[in-house]
């Protein structure tokens, strides 16, 4: 038996580089030892791709893009096909799930510096994934055309229209339309299921091979390749990614599902958070809600567009806020040019950067709460203070990380 | 680091997990739901059909779903299906939209999922709520829904209610006393309510309870799945410590 199985890899790795590229990438793909529970939410996030990537397939199959149609067909699918519900769910939830799953896996970047040198590109790439996700998210909210659908899409489309010059031009290309109709949904539909899919599959892709021709950060923030055992060319602080880190992964997997599947099972709109209400009530053109609120993982973004109420340095309020927002999200680009301080981990770093970053996560959840509120003059008042914040922690990092105590870094990983 | 985990905790437990509860103005009524209770949402059911589908549709439904409930087929052509039309139809309205749109001014939203628009407190209190009020062109009002298109179409049962208002220090409150006995007591008209809303969020997610028990299933394998992946990650992680 084991020597067909040896002959048959034998026959494969003559044609196709398997057995190279399993010890390259897994059996000899040397990780450092002290990985904690921030570093589960990488292989989440694949996990949770590929959950999308299955649910959609089979949501597909029964979802019409057609504005007259869309939401029966959503209901049809909730209702009539067999565990439509079930499929349908584990879409909705896997949305809201992959930014949870994506923040935490940035925020781990943002605590051990895994943004530095010589990992930029890696960062960036990721950053591109982001963007990506968001666009899939923006896209496959339309779907359901719901009133939150449209009037939410409403809102982020009239945000290309506030661009000088261009603006109402490239907003008509985008829809297809003069209004957001049937033709915008068909588009976004073809963007949702092919175009954005695709560029992440290959983001993705490049984003692993970006990280396993560096290798992983750690905890400590310290290189493990700079330290290899002499006889072997092995790092002293690494071990092989499988089995150690793929049977460790599992484990998180199995208690990663165990909270998707509590959400799928027992509470699928997660009050509101993750399957609006409004949302049940079909798109209606001509009956704006109260209360335009997007789904949580955009409301901080939402909070920041909504925050400039003057114009100023002669240009337009409304402008401001999509600058603002467009600023939030492409500002992370810049954090490992923006990072000076001569340690990667905020295990050495000082007082200044471990309070900053404290502020940046208050202030990300303070505008995200924001967001689901209608703005009054006080919450307007506290979205611009935390605006104000947020960018700040960006801005002002060349020069306190630069003057932060920092502790020396040790020469191997603590246990 | 501690610190940090300690602000994000305290701000996640501000956040109000309701959106929906936060935003509305008129204290609601809680509503008994229990979409476990066949016999509640029979009588729902029943109702349904008799007060609201010929005007509203429940399109997004079918009748033999209803079989969930424990209806037969032929319990279903009987007690729910009045147009004619077959066992696996969807549930449509018998009233034509353009002639609805003349009436009401609005053609009567689809209620299939309105339960889990409206929610089912605001469902209740909104059916208990109707006064009349001679300035609006149904001659009907509603304390939740200022100047709903719809009629009190439950009247008979309800009665006719009084709005009575009472003038505070501070504010105006708005009560609603009865004028006219209707066919059914208070209590009695509360519960015809409390059918009708039950089944109103049974309508929203037929496969609820189905949910709920498989959920149960998919919980006991993961732990079980739990245990034997950390026994594993354990065995292997023995020679790195």
């Amino acid at each position: 038996m084991s020597n067909l199985f040896n002959s048959m890899i034998e026959w494969i790795d003559k044609r196709f580089p398997l057995t190279s590229n399993w010890k390259a990438h897994l059996s000899e793909y040397y990780a450092p030892k002290n990985f904690n529970f921030w570093y589960f939410f990488g292989s989440l996030a694949l996990l949770v791709l590929v959950n999308q990537l299955l649910t959609g397939i089979f949501l597909t199959m029964n979802y019409k893009p057609d504005a007259s149609q869309a939401f029966a067909s959503v209901e049809y699918v909730m209702r009539d096909v067999e565990y439509g519900w079930l499929i349908r769910y584990m879409h909705s939830t896997g949305a809201s799930m992959f930014f949870v799953v994506v923040y935490l896996h940035m925020f781990r970047g943002m605590m051990y510096g895994s943004y530095r040198k010589p990992r930029e590109l890696l960062w960036i790439v990721g950053m591109a994934i982001f963007f990506v996700l968001m666009s899939l998210a923006f896209t496959g909210y339309i779907l359901p055309w719901g009133q939150m659908s449209y009037w939410g899409a409403q809102v982020i489309v009239s945000m290309f229209g506030a661009i000088p010059v261009i603006g109402d031009t490239l907003q008509q290309w985008l829809l297809g339309d003069f209004t957001l109709s049937d033709a915008a949904l068909n588009r976004f539909f073809a963007y949702h299921v092919v175009t954005l899919p695709l560029v992440l599959l290959v983001l993705v892709f490049v984003h692993i091979l970006a990280l396993h021709e560096t290798g992983s950060n750690n905890p400590d923030g310290i290189e493990i390749k700079e330290n290899k055992n002499p006889h072997t060319g092995i790092p002293v602080d690494g071990i092989p990614f499988h089995p150690y880190y793929t049977v460790k992964d599992i484990v998180g997997v199995v208690v990663f599902l165990i909270v998707f599947c509590g959400i799928i099972f027992f509470a699928p709109e997660m009050g509101g958070y993750f399957l609006e209400y409004n949302n049940f009530i079909p798109a209606n053109t001509l009956q704006t809600p109260d209360h335009i609120a997007p789904v949580w993982y955009f409301t901080p973004y939402y909070s920041m567009l909504r925050a400039v109420t003057i114009n100023f340095l002669g240009i337009d309020a409304k402008l401001w806020g999509v600058i603002l927002m467009a600023g939030s999200v492409v500002i992370f680009c810049f954090l490992p040019w923006l990072d000076r301080s001569p340690v990667k981990s905020i295990r050495y770093k000082g007082p200044y950067f471990k309070t900053a970053l404290a502020l940046f996560v208050v202030s990300f959840f303070v505008l995200g709460w924001l967001g689901t509120k209608s703005p009054t003059p006080l919450y307007t008042l506290l979205a611009q203070i935390f605006t104000v914040i947020y960018f700040a922690f960006f801005i002002l990092m060349p020069w306190y990380s630069k003057i932060d105590k920092t502790k020396p870094e040790p020469k191997r990983l603590k246990e | 680091m501690k610190k940090i985990t300690i602000a994000i905790l305290i701000l996640l437990c501000l956040i109000p997990f309701n959106i929906f509860a936060a935003e509305s103005g008129m204290a609601l009524e809680r509503a008994p739901v229990d979409i476990t209770d066949n016999a509640s949402l029979k009588r729902g059911a029943e109702s349904f059909v008799n007060y609201c589908l010929t005007c509203h549709g429940a399109s997004y439904m079918r009748y033999n779903r209803h079989r969930d409930i424990g209806y037969t087929n032929e319990e279903i052509l009987e007690k729910l299906v009045f147009t004619g039309q077959k066992v696996g139809d969807l549930m449509e309205s018998a009233m034509r939209k353009k002639e609805a749109e003349e009436w009401f001014g609005v053609v009567p939203p689809d209620l299939s999922v309105i339960a889990r628009a409206r929610g089912a407190d605001w469902l209740y209190t909104y059916l208990k709520a109707f006064y009349r009020d001679e300035t609006t062109a149904t001659g009907w009002n509603n304390l939740v829904f200022d100047r709903a298109a719809m009629p009190h179409v439950l009247y008979q049962l309800q009665g006719e209610q009084k709005l009575v208002l009472k003038k505070t220090d501070k504010e105006e409150q708005k009560n609603l006393s009865l004028e006219k006995e209707g066919k059914l007591s208070a209590a009695e008209y509360d519960k015809f309510v409390g059918d009708l809303v039950n089944y109103l969020v049974y309508l929203g997610e037929p496969h609820a309870n189905a949910r709920k028990k498989l959920g149960i299933e998919v919980m006991i394998f993961l732990l079980g799945m739990l245990l034997l992946s950390y026994a594993l990650k354990k065995e292997y992680w023995k020679d790195i410590h």
